[in-house]
């Protein structure tokens, strides 16, 4: 190129880096990163000089992989680590994009003279930062997956609990929908469990459960074999009357299949299984 | 050529399955602990595979074997230990391992052949009872 | 991989958990995955006298899985959809092999000519 546009640009680094922040404390949420924050200027810093060194890679006749790679990485970074903080797509852009404009500023300072070079350097800029800004998006959405893969994970763990009620009955209340990714998660916890605790009967509560259809309630007979096979028991428990009708007209069989209308009855049932008995104590009057 | 030990554990007989069962092996299973049951005239077999990882069709079939051949010399059997990987991978695989009852572990195992047993006994006392009824 | 013998069964299995546990698959699946294979290798001996099995790991996107194919030259099935009903045998054995090894993993193709042979590949998504 005939004119050295990274040297121009580097005799402006100053100006264009304070352009940059200026840009950036005019938004809100990029505001609050700014101010007090002396590791996000010097973010600001940072891809800014890689940047202005790539450009002096390329103009020196090097390829854009050399310089690349600092550039992409530190915008990665911090496009992650904004992910993960919750800032909205929008600010992550206005991140790189006043950059573009804090850079087209000082080029059109600097090339007043010559509109036509002015362009033809602006494009090129320009397609870098929208390069480096596709670069941004991906990023950006992958540390979103992330934070939703983590806190899918966790919504499993927590929604499946399994509780020891007595000595050798476990009961599992099921809240939400059941579909087989969670049916493998369910039948997995509380056969560990049954190996872990001994227990020989475990009550599955479905109350929490809104809908439950054929494959529903195929997950639930699966559950209920796979604990036999083990040598346990499974009662299935909370049935509304709702779901009661729709099982029938479902024509869903679940004559195998132990079925309480309540926790308490199934309770009760599995105390009757272990030979046990609930019984008020008898108070001696002493005449 | 190896062979899988059989414990004697009182009235009853013990096999537990620690390595991967191939045909050769699961034959001389069957006729090991066929021939122990006549031997020690055992009620009941507890098969532990608490270490096997893989149940399919074919150790399935050899467990059923192994349950309906006892049963034809009057002992029942109880297989204890499945692990949970197993059984869910059973359950989607469809195996039925009918004739087959299954415990926890060892321990239960025992009491449930000791209720298996004592169930048939009580039975064939009732049937005797009723034959001394018949009146001619 | 060669399978001709009973023998060369438990190796094979073992080299399958092998790269399910290098994709770091879970133990249900991974138990799935490999009583799926055996079921699949014990046809191949029963009815084809052996064959080859490839073990290859693949991925979609952010998943890995395994892939196994199975490729004889057995008699081949005439009828497939008669033989992925369940029940269904022409062997002494119960006829499970196929729809129940289907069942257990995420993607299952068969092709068979009779008289040429049979090649069924098979797919277990580490989180499938």
């Amino acid at each position: 190129m005939p004119v050295d546009t990274y040297a121009l640009l580097q005799k402006k680094r100053h100006s264009i880096l304070e352009t940059w922040i200026n840009h950036q404390l005019a938004n809100d949420a990029l505001r609050d990163e700014l101010i007090g924050n002396e590791e996000a200027r010097a973010q600001s810093e940072e891809l800014l000089d890689a940047y202005l060194n790539r450009l002096r890679v390329v103009a020196r006749g090097g390829t854009v992989e050399e310089g690349h790679d600092a550039v992409a990485e530190i915008l990665e970074s911090v496009t992650i680590s904004r992910a993960r903080k919750g800032y909205s797509p929008r600010e992550t852009g206005i991140f790189l994009f006043s950059l573009k404009e804090a850079l087209l500023k000082a080029l059109s300072e600097e090339i007043a003279g010559d509109p036509k070079l002015q362009f033809e350097e602006s494009i090129k800029i320009s397609n870098d930062i929208d390069g480096l800004a596709i670069l941004t998006f991906e990023t950006f959405i992958k540390g979103r997956e992330e934070v939703i893969l983590r806190q899918t994970d966790e919504i499993a763990e927590i929604s499946t609990p399994v509780i020891r009620v007595w000595d050798g009955i476990l009961a599992l209340p099921i809240i939400g929908t059941l579909d087989s990714a969670r049916t493998q998660v369910v039948m997995e916890s509380l056969l560990s469990q049954i190996v872990e605790t001994g227990s020989g009967i475990t009550i599955l509560d479905i109350s929490g459960v809104p809908a439950v259809d054929s494959l529903v309630a195929q997950h639930l007979i699966k559950t209920v074999s796979a604990t036999r096979l083990m040598g346990a028991e499974c009662i299935i428990s909370g049935i509304r009357p709702e779901i009661a009708q729709t099982i029938v007209h479902l024509g869903i069989d679940l004559s195998g299949i132990i079925t309480k209308a309540s926790l308490a009855s199934a309770l009760k049932y599995a105390f009757g299984a272990l030979q046990l008995e609930v019984r008020k104590k008898n108070k001696e009057v002493k005449a | 050529m190896d062979k899988i030990p059989i414990l004697k554990m009182g009235p009853f007989l013990l096999v537990t399955i620690q390595v991967d069962l191939y045909d050769r092996l699961a034959l001389n299973l069957e006729s090991d602990l066929i021939q122990m049951v006549n031997k020690m005239s055992s009620k009941g077999v507890l098969i532990d595979i608490s270490a096997v990882n893989i149940v399919d069709s074919f150790m399935g079939r050899i467990l059923g074997n192994i349950a309906s051949m006892s049963k034809i010399l009057d002992a029942q059997t109880v297989v204890v230990g499945m692990q949970p990987a197993v059984a869910i991978t059973l359950v989607e695989l469809g195996l039925p391992l009918t004739g087959v009852r299954t415990a926890l572990n060892v321990e239960k195992g025992m009491e449930l052949l000791q209720s298996m047993i004592s169930r048939e006994d009580s039975a064939r006392e009732e049937e005797n009872a009723d034959d001394d009824n018949i009146t001619i | 991989m060669v399978v001709v013998r009973e023998q060369d069964v438990v190796p094979f299995r073992n080299r399958v958990r092998e790269y399910a546990v290098r994709i770091k698959m879970g133990l249900v699946n991974q138990t799935k995955l490999i009583t799926a294979a055996s079921e699949l290798v014990r046809n191949m001996l029963n009815y084809a006298n052996g064959g080859r099995i490839r073990i290859e790991i693949v991925s979609k996107g952010r998943d890995s899985g395994i892939r196994l194919t199975f490729a004889d030259s057995g008699p081949g099935i005439a009828d497939i959809t008669l033989a992925m009903k369940d029940g269904y045998s022409t062997g002494k054995s119960l006829g499970l092999g196929l729809p129940g090894a289907r069942r257990l993993v995420n993607e299952f193709d068969i092709k068979s000519e009779a008289g040429k042979g049979t090649i069924i590949t098979v797919v277990k998504w580490s989180n499938g």
